[in-house]
């Protein structure tokens, strides 16, 4: 059977990684897609490095091991980049996915990361014009999506809907999703 | 949310495809105290409750040997009930267990399976689960949320038969499972409701009619018979929880048995494990095959009863099986799958030669690899024609 795709997500405890990863989930549910989505659990403080892991697959996903060599790893926070190693067994020509407000190559230059991808946005700075306030998680998702094809863009967008819609207010939602829609165009790859 | 009339494809974590499966069941009584991980599953049957979804009367208590016993007067009383909990929640249950078994009331508990103190840990293992396993009661163990899912619904028919009226125990594994979110295909509501049909009550405490009394004293005039019979109607079972099994796979295209054999009817090597570490195990399996290894898996969903004769046909003709023990016996000769499988096979000649690896306890992780590393030394002690070492960890730091 075919190795499901596997993401790892980097980020702190609060900026909302675990919703992130079941944000995913449910955006590959519309694709008719298999998935996995779990937290890795331990003494969870705010601020303190988190991770959250995705698996994906068109055939039932059987495996329930930790993901130790994912083919993704999505850095929700900037400034985990040199203070954990984000690059951790990632796969040969592995994809990066960045909130961070340089280039390809700036992030390649930092992490000493010449293979496979990178996708980076400035998340942080899009939601601060759009929601007035730093929210990466939503974002994120649309840098992500252009480099995961196993998912649409609206698919992702139904799924933050559905995530937020009983919980936020019409206007709020709305703003979330047009993050990540400013996301997903802005996001450069190289 | 609205009631849902069609089958529906959702993510959910296994916690929640209990909470769901509780919600269509719509259960007369629920008693209930929460506990990591098994809280998720209480709290979002709280939200059915508040929401209006279900006429469950939903017993808030302050604590699981509370809860056991309110389940216990509520089922005594005539009711459909369930509850659900977790590692010291269940050793809290302890002597409640017991007394649900014996009084043959048909309650359906949750059990997300997690190690027991000390030191304090929230992760998978199995010892809260195997330290219930005399206790009398059915223990259904399941892969995946989806089985967590179809084996409550299943749990329900089993628990309630009238050749059957005893406690069923539905497991799955802490955190790889109860909080993990997977693709669930949930049945229809009215699908659900039809296939566990209305609950019939036997020997109601409250039929004032046909007045019964339960739990009084019975000494060694009765007490031995009364054991007898619990002890034929628990092996009685295996038979009612096949037939089920198959009705169910009708229905959703989901067939269950007591055992699934993955690749086993060539095999000479084959592992033995229960819930989450089977499908992990499966995976194992392929890349071995595909080297051209002759191994297989034997995955024991139902532990309690103990399938023996079934067991015994599934792996007389191998030469070598590895059980692989997520608890252990403190003193004992291997782990409660090795110590039973073993003696099973005893009356069998010849027979594999078998090794028992414990792992995974308090959630550390288990791999393809370390499964890999089982098989290869199970096909070591067939090749040298005697076991050396019984007993072995997979996974552990020396």
């Amino acid at each position: 059977m075919e190795k499901p795709l596997e993401i790892r997500w980097h980020g702190r405890g609060g900026q909302g990684v675990v919703t992130a990863s079941r944000i995913l989930a449910d955006a590959l549910l519309r694709e008719g897609k298999y998935f996995q989505a779990f937290p890795e659990y331990g003494p969870e403080r705010m601020g303190a490095p988190v991770k959250a892991y995705n698996r994906v697959s068109d055939a039932p996903i059987r495996i329930h091991s930790g993901v130790t060599n994912p083919e993704i790893v999505v850095v929700v926070d900037p400034t985990l980049i040199g203070a954990v190693d984000v690059l951790e067994g990632l796969a040969e020509n592995g994809t990066v996915v960045a909130n961070f407000p340089g280039t390809p190559k700036e992030l390649r230059d930092l992490l000493h990361f010449s293979g496979g991808r990178v996708a980076v946005v400035d998340a942080s700075l899009i939601s601060r014009e759009i929601l007035g306030r730093v929210v990466v998680n939503t974002p994120i998702l649309g840098a992500l999506c252009r480099v995961l094809p196993q998912v649409r863009l609206e698919s992702v967008l139904e799924a933050v809907r559905a995530q937020f819609g009983e919980k936020l207010r019409a206007e709020v939602v709305e703003k979330n999703l047009a993050c990540l829609r400013r996301a997903y165009e802005e996001a450069q790859i190289g | 949310m609205k009631v849902m009339q069609e089958r529906v494809s959702m993510g959910l974590n296994g916690n929640a495809a209990a909470a769901h499966a509780m919600r269509q069941i719509n259960p007369h009584v629920v008693a209930a105290y929460p506990i990591t991980p098994q809280t998720d599953c209480v709290e979002r049957f709280a939200e059915f409750v508040s929401e209006g979804l279900v006429d469950t009367e939903f017993v808030t208590v302050e604590s699981e040997h509370s809860a056991l016993s309110a389940c216990i007067g509520a089922a005594a009383s005539g009711g459909r009930v369930m509850t659900a909990t977790s590692s010291q929640g269940l050793a809290l249950m302890w002597e409640m267990l017991y007394i649900a078994a014996s009084m043959r009331l048909p309650i359906v508990m949750m059990v997300v399976n997690r190690a027991l103190s000390g030191n304090i840990n929230i992760h998978c293992d199995h010892s809260d689960t195997m330290g219930a396993r005399d206790a009398g009661w059915i223990q259904l163990f399941s892969e995946n949320a989806q089985e967590v899912y179809d084996n409550m619904i299943q749990a329900v028919r089993i628990a309630e038969d009238m050749r059957v009226r005893l406690p069923v125990m539905v497991t799955q594994d802490g955190f790889i499972i109860s909080h993990a979110v997977e693709r669930v295909e949930l049945l229809g509501d009215e699908e659900v409701k039809t296939f566990v049909g209305p609950y019939k009550a036997l020997y109601s405490l409250l039929d004032l009619q046909h007045p019964v009394t339960y739990g009084p004293l019975d000494l060694f005039d009765y007490y031995f018979e009364h054991k007898r019979s619990q002890i034929e109607a628990i092996d009685n079972c295996l038979p009612v929880i096949e037939e089920v099994g198959k009705e169910f796979g009708k229905l959703s295209g989901r067939f269950y048995g007591l055992l699934e054999e993955y690749r086993l009817a060539d095999a000479e090597y084959a592992v033995v494990v229960l819930g989450s570490t089977c499908g992990t195990a499966k995976e194992a399996v392929d890349r071995l095959r595909d080297r051209g290894k002759k191994v297989g898996l034997l995955k024991i969903r139902c532990f309690r009863p103990f399938p023996k004769e079934q067991i015994i046909r599934a792996l007389a003709p191998l030469k070598g099986v590895a059980v692989l023990d997520r608890s252990v016996t403190f003193g004992g000769f291997g782990g409660p799958v090795f110590t039973e499988i073993r003696s099973a096979l005893y009356d069998v000649s010849p027979r594999p030669l078998i090794i028992d690896f414990y792992y995974g306890l308090g959630g550390r992780d288990i791999y393809v690899e370390d499964i890999e590393k089982a098989f290869a030394r199970i096909e070591d002690v067939v090749r040298v024609g005697w076991v050396d070492k019984h007993i072995d960890y997979l996974g552990l730091r020396e």
